[in-house]
């Protein structure tokens, strides 16, 4: 029996996967069609550069796979930890926005704290903006049944605005429409890796986000409060009826969610790389890189990581595309297609476990059957 | 009273495309289809429209070449919407999901296009579609100034549109099977109503109407197109929500939305916002913080469709 439920529990991973990868096979293909149609002399090129992604130039192209990956899983991670509660945390924009900001301003105008902990603080100081930013969809969800994809979507237009605005107010450099740059001693540590990754700015917000990974991998699969957050995902009225107050879940799941992207924002805005914040009427797309990033990790923490490199390898790959005359958003429309193929994949997944349980069930019965056979 | 016909003016250019989008999105929805894809299908429809206005401007102009624009760009976003269509209808997939891939994809899709086509993502196009003022109508007091001068085409278009739709879901067969279809799918099909037919029906008058609202917004507002309708398949949305799914409340949110947009594009042209020490930013947040707000208050007593969201399983009748 115990070994029974090993092989569907087995089955089911491997299903999740293969439809993951059928996911991503149908969406490259897509974007094969899309680079043969707009020129075709140079398609194949073009193509296999995506594919080579961050392979093309050695240990700097890696490096520069994990540099982009790093914010990506964080606001995956924000998605997908959302997802797992029921809730779809379209607002990870504005939440990675405002950490930005607030790891940014305590960065610059922080200096007085002692450089050892400069960068820390600043890590902080996003990690609470970004949790605050996100508790205003769950609290709206929770105590007034507004529909959280609006109000998420909502806060990405005030976030952005008024990031903007206190930009503009208090670390603004007005010849380049743009933040000023971080003090040194705000810039996340490179722990050897712009050795051993030469070119690539990488630094150890990789590091951070696998720890955040692992971090929500136990809360999710080894706390009282994770199974929690799962039961409200699977079936609020009937977690409700078990005691569990769903109320406060939603709450706490959309602080961390928001959290974990702000925590995002951080890691990217100080990884030294040249990166300033800037004025512009635009939303943060890592926001909604991470949107991809939850769905085709099927919103689990491992998942996630694993499919936030993968778009950091085809991003890489996309601008190594431009080589060829391609423009770099091709990339986007090959992730769109990845994400809908996913979609139709879920019920390419729902197929085969009903087939495997099935199975499982006519086996069972086959079992109890003869059982009864040697009674009798 | 010239300051006061300038508001009503410039609300028009932003409640009509929301009133159209929002009023596709009660097709989908009230057939038990959520459409979040409408942004995306915004984007497709004022793409390739505005694309055709840029080809075509040297050889047709004025009102025909804005009529056609605006037929092509309501086929483009009924054809893209069949995406969406077929996902959630016949695959039975996560809807939101299937709507978020529709909306990734179609910014890229216009950017890459645009780039490969032009070297540039913006395309510009010259605005000869404005009306001064309507002959005869436009000389009427009051209304005259108030609707008829200063105008464009797709403001009637707008409005015509709304008209037809409001009574098709309300008085015809038709629309009585789609309601239907929204609330109870198990009883519309018990009596012989095709509901995935029907569904697709709701889900296509969706996209034809926000393609053509993506072209309608961008026309009157802006001189060249960069891949974006800001956020107003979103706000269209939130139309609808605050609207009830209702058409005629509908019509007033749409109209709310407009003014509070125009507060926020166009506050430096009214004296008594201009003399207020409120920064920029702070006017562009209030559409945003103004449908917060709305929503709060307008979600409690949630009439949403019964089987909005939900795949339908013959099975499970």
């Amino acid at each position: 029996m115990n070994s029974k439920r090993k092989s569907i529990f087995k089955g089911e991973g491997f299903v999740n996967f293969s439809s993951s990868i059928l996911a991503i096979i149908c969406g490259l293909l897509f974007g094969f069609i899309i680079l043969l149609v707009s020129n075709p002399s140079q398609a194949v090129n073009g193509f296999l550069m995506i594919l080579k992604g961050g392979f093309t130039d050695g240990m700097k192209g890696v490096g520069d796979v994990l540099y982009y990956a790093t914010p990506i899983i964080m606001t995956g991670l924000s998605v997908g930890f959302a997802f797992k509660t029921g809730l779809f945390n379209i607002g990870a924009s504005g939440q990675f926005t405002a950490g930005a900001f607030a790891a940014v301003y305590v960065g610059i105008k922080w200096t007085f704290l002692p450089a050892s902990i400069h960068w820390l603080v600043a890590l902080l100081a996003a990690i609470l903006i970004g949790a605050l930013v996100g508790s205003v969809p769950g609290i709206l969800k929770a105590f007034f049944n507004v529909n959280e994809v609006i109000s998420a979507i909502m806060m990405n237009y005030i976030g952005m605005y008024i990031v903007n605005l206190l930009v503009r107010n208090y670390i603004y450099d007005p010849l380049k429409n743009q933040s000023v740059a971080v003090a040194q001693s705000a810039i996340l540590p490179k722990a050897g890796l712009d050795k051993i990754f030469a070119g690539a700015s990488l630094n150890i917000g990789i590091f951070i986000a696998v720890l955040c990974v692992i971090l929500i991998y136990v809360i999710l699969n080894k706390t009282t409060f994770g199974y929690e957050l799962k039961a409200c995902g699977l079936n609020p009225h009937a977690s409700k009826y078990a005691g569990i107050n769903e109320k406060r879940n939603v709450v706490l799941s959309m602080v961390i969610s928001g959290a974990l992207a702000g925590l995002g924002g951080a890691l990217l805005y100080l990884a030294g790389s040249g990166k300033y914040l800037q004025v512009l009427d635009i939303i943060a797309p890592e926001g909604f890189s991470g949107i991809s990033v939850a769905l085709l990790g099927l919103s689990n923490p491992i998942g996630i990581l694993f499919s936030g490199l993968f778009i950091g390898h085809i991003t890489v790959g996309g601008y190594n595309m431009q080589l060829f005359d391609f423009v770099s958003e091709a990339i986007d429309i090959i992730i769109a297609a990845i994400v809908y193929c996913g979609a139709l994949s879920l019920l390419f997944k729902t197929m085969i476990h009903k087939i495997q349980m099935k199975r499982a069930k006519k086996a069972e019965a086959k079992a109890v059957g003869t059982d009864k056979g040697k009674e009798a | 009273m010239g300051v006061l016909y300038f508001i009503i003016q410039q609300t028009m250019y932003f409640a009509i495309p929301l009133l159209i989008v929002a009023i596709g999105a009660m097709y989908s929805e009230r057939s038990g289809v959520i459409n979040i894809a409408l942004e995306g299908i915004m984007v497709m429809g004022a793409f390739v429209g505005i694309f055709f206005i840029n080809i075509f401007q040297d050889s047709i102009s004025g009102q025909l070449l804005l009529i056609l624009a605006v037929l092509i760009a309501g086929a483009v976003g009924g054809i893209f919407s069949l995406l969406h269509a077929f996902a959630s209808i016949n695959m039975k997939a996560d809807q939101t999901i299937s709507g978020t891939a529709l909306n990734m994809f179609a910014p890229a899709f216009a950017i890459y296009v645009a780039r490969m086509i032009q070297g540039s993502q913006q395309i510009p196009f010259t605005d000869t579609f404005y009306i001064a003022k309507v002959p005869v109508l436009g000389s009427i007091p009051v209304i005259g100034p108030m609707l008829f001068q200063n105008c464009y085409i797709t403001t009637f278009i707008g409005i015509g549109i709304f008209l037809v739709a409001a009574f098709a879901i309300k008085k015809t067969r038709f629309g009585l099977r789609l309601r239907a279809c929204g609330e109870h799918p198990g009883a519309a099909d018990s009596v012989g109503v095709n509901v995935a037919g029907i569904r697709y029906a709701g889900v296509i008058i969706s996209g034809v109407l926000a393609g053509i609202g993506g072209l309608v917004f961008v026309v009157p507002t802006s001189t060249n197109f960069n891949a974006t309708v800001a956020g107003y398949g979103f706000l269209a949305i939130a139309v609808l929500i605050f609207g009830q799914w209702r058409s005629g409340k509908i019509l007033m949110a749409a109209f709310f939305f407009g003014i509070m947009k125009t507060l926020a594009s166009a506050y430096s042209a009214i004296p008594v916002l201009k003399s207020l020490p409120i920064p920029n930013e702070i006017y562009k947040t209030i559409p945003y913080i103004a449908t917060l707000i709305v929503l709060i208050f307008s979600s409690k007593n949630s009439q949403a469709p019964r089987a909005e969201g939900i795949p339908y399983d013959k099975g499970s009748r």
